[in-house]
């Protein structure tokens, strides 16, 4: 006999909540998350067609030049020699495509991520509610929220955008506020001692001092939003997932293989290039 | 009252921790500091303040760490939120006073100089000086020129595009002191500002800063844990135990009425030579002769005969120090024949020394002089001399305060 301590069937419907709520916000509120689709849908048109349209061996210029700024001549040597490989392994198109869906979804987590973690910095309620929400939105598995962000945005590179924001999104708040929280206490009484406000002390002294924290957000961010590329593309949304996604379903190893190298090698360009952001260049 | 009082701190309270107001009652039952947060947890920093400071004092506030001092300085310009009480400077309470009053009032007229010297590190020199300006919303040229003026004035002029970090901390904590001058405060809060420096920069820079207090003259309060310090720069002293200021008073009366035990336990490492000045223990013992007075070489001569002494002190008539002359130079002035004049009987290298001379310096001077030092204020006014007896007796009497209050020194004799 089933007995309450077998803990057998469910006694709070917490299944049927959230199919309700979901369903009730589709029928309700479908126009307004088509809203915020927009402006994600317009930064990821126009990098895409931005990334898609260069010259290749303009863009790969570009960026070569981009990285011997940052980081020095060897960066710029393995850069030039990461996208030339991964234009011979015929992965250009989607690297571009998984390109701009990166910077469109780090422009957002960066856009909102970054006034959050200033706010959450400023008050210790305001982090304290944050932060199951941000727990979740890193833990909650991918698959989980793929559905109603499915059933609310449609499906595309668009939704695979949104869907790569809210789980890049965590790094650079945490960081963001860490980084403004962990500035010498002497640092903020010395700008109180001579008058600043709130607003002159986190532009001239909180956040120039937390940068390499705030860039450390950044750099984790990217890496996340790569990490999701491959799942973006269950939902349909373009970039170097497809070639993974379809290897997978049809058992081409190769195919696959070769998706995952090109994700690899992108990663450790842009992982290099960004902790070169944070870290002042050593002469 | 004589001088403006310029600070005037009136049952002034910090208690820390939730609802500190009910830990009143209590204090009003005079239950300690210790008894209160056993029973309500809370934590008492500063217990009914109550002193003044005049315009243009130091007025060194001292305690142990943990004492209250910086809790206390900090609620003048309300880094800490007092619980009760009020802080007027300059007849307004800063304790009640708006944000944008007190914001106003902390870039024009009260500035502060940390022990940790809280330079920006991603500023430059002059920027970091600069910036209290740049908080008002000065104009960059103007702000730098003033910041550069401030920078002269403690001398790193040279470093002004320097990063902090590439400076000593000496020069670190001078930027800290030029950041304060810079908005030309009337107020200027330091606090332990040269106890991170080791004993021969603090030196130095205790010095500065009496310098540039005797250049303009500003309200300074100074927190500080060293006594010695304390007995150099302040006016006036104000001594805190665990919350309460238990004494208040110049160095000299501190140091020769301790009010309790706690003060007195400060006393026992001083090193007297470092508190007490040339001017402090100078004694006129010794015979003074007053030239065109009619009283010339001969009649000096004699008298030292009679009295028996070595030598004469020779001032003019306005008291201002000439000379010394020995028994043995008067007679051979004499033996030369003609009028004989005070100063061809003058003994060389008898230089006089600075009332302000702390009495370390003096050291030197009182082995290889066979003479008593004779002592002039700033004006070259001879205030008095000093043997080697008469030091000895002030090293003792400065070492045993609880011993010889009350008791008058016999005069020495040279």
């Amino acid at each position: 006999m089933a007995g309450f301590w077998d803990f057998e069937d469910p006694l709070i419907p917490m299944e049927d909540w959230i199919e309700t709520t979901v369903d009730w916000l589709v029928a309700n509120y479908r126009s307004e998350f088509q809203l915020i689709k927009w402006p994600v849908q317009k930064v990821m048109w126009g990098m895409e067609a931005l990334f898609k349209g260069v010259h290749p061996a303009v863009m790969i210029g570009l960026l070569t030049l981009a990285a011997w700024k940052l980081v020095g001549w060897r960066m710029a040597l393995f850069t030039a020699a990461t996208l030339f490989l991964v234009g011979l392994l015929g992965m250009w198109e989607h690297t571009m495509v998984t390109l701009a869906m990166v910077v469109s979804a780090v422009a957002f987590c960066a856009a909102v991520g970054i006034p959050l973690g200033i706010l959450a910095s400023q008050s210790d309620r305001f982090e304290a509610g944050l932060r199951p929400l941000l727990d979740a939105m890193q833990t909650t598995p991918a698959f989980v929220y793929l559905v109603p962000v499915v059933m609310l945005f449609s499906i595309g590179t668009v939704a695979g955008v949104i869907a790569t924001i809210i789980f890049a999104m965590p790094p650079i708040i945490r960081l963001t506020n860490l980084g403004i929280r962990q500035v010498p206490q002497e640092l903020v009484e010395a700008s109180r001692a001579f008058g600043a406000t709130r607003s002159q002390r986190l532009r001239r002294v909180q956040i120039p001092l937390a940068m390499p924290t705030i860039m450390a957000g950044l750099n984790q961010t990217i890496m996340l939003s790569l990490s999701m590329v491959v799942i973006a593309a269950l939902i349909g949304a373009g970039g170097l997932g497809v070639p993974v996604f379809e290897g997978l379903n049809s058992l081409q190893v190769g195919l696959a293989g070769v998706g995952g190298l090109s994700i690899v090698l992108i990663a450790m360009v842009l992982d290099r290039l960004t902790q070169a952001l944070g870290t002042p260049k050593a002469k | 009252m004589a001088d403006k009082e310029k600070i005037v701190v009136k049952n002034l309270y910090k208690i820390f921790g939730h609802h500190p107001a009910r830990a009143f009652p209590l204090l009003k039952k005079g239950k300690t500091k210790e008894e209160i947060h056993a029973e309500l947890g809370l934590t008492i920093g500063v217990q009914d303040a109550n002193f003044s400071i005049p315009e243009g004092e130091i007025f060194v506030i001292m305690g142990l760490s943990g004492s209250g001092k910086s809790t206390l300085v900090r609620m003048f310009n309300r880094l800490i939120q007092p619980t009760r009480g009020q802080v007027l400077v300059d007849g307004r309470d800063i304790v009640s006073m708006g944000k944008a009053e007190l914001i106003k009032l902390l870039r024009s007229d009260m500035s502060m100089v940390f022990q940790s010297f809280a330079l920006m590190p991603h500023m430059t020199v002059l920027q970091n000086a600069a910036f209290g300006l740049e908080t008002a919303g000065m104009p960059k040229k103007e702000r730098e020129l003033r910041a550069l003026d401030a920078l002269e004035q403690v001398g790193l002029k040279p470093y002004a595009d320097s990063m902090p970090r590439e400076l000593s901390g000496g020069m670190q904590q001078r930027v800290g002191l030029a950041r304060g001058l810079a908005v030309d405060p009337s107020i200027l809060l330091m606090d332990e500002a040269f106890s991170a420096l080791d004993p021969l920069i603090r030196t130095e820079m205790q010095d500065e800063l009496l310098r540039l207090q005797s250049e303009h003259q500003r309200t300074v309060v100074f927190i500080s844990h060293d006594l010695d310090e304390a007995m150099r720069i302040g006016d006036r002293i104000a001594i805190m135990e665990s919350g309460r200021i238990v004494q208040i008073g110049t160095p000299d009366e501190i140091l020769q009425d301790p009010a309790d035990e706690y003060v007195k336990a400060f006393f026992r490492g001083v090193d007297p030579t470092n508190v007490l000045s040339a001017g402090d223990i100078a004694r006129k013992t010794q015979v003074t002769a007053i030239r065109h007075k009619g009283e010339g070489p001969r009649a000096v001569l004699e008298r030292l005969n009679r009295e028996d002494r070595p030598y004469a002190y020779v001032l003019d008539q306005k008291k201002v120090y000439q000379g010394i002359v020995s028994v043995d130079s008067l007679k051979s002035v004499i033996k030369d024949g003609g009028e004989p004049r005070f100063a061809d009987a003058f003994l060389p290298g008898a230089d006089p020394v600075d009332a302000a001379a702390p009495l370390q310096d003096l050291i030197p001077l009182l082995t290889a002089a066979p003479w008593p030092l004779p002592v002039v204020d700033e004006a070259g006014r001879y205030l008095g001399a000093i043997s080697k007896n008469i030091f000895l007796k002030a090293l003792y009497r400065a070492d045993m305060p609880e011993e010889t209050t009350g008791e008058n020194p016999p005069e020495a004799n040279g």
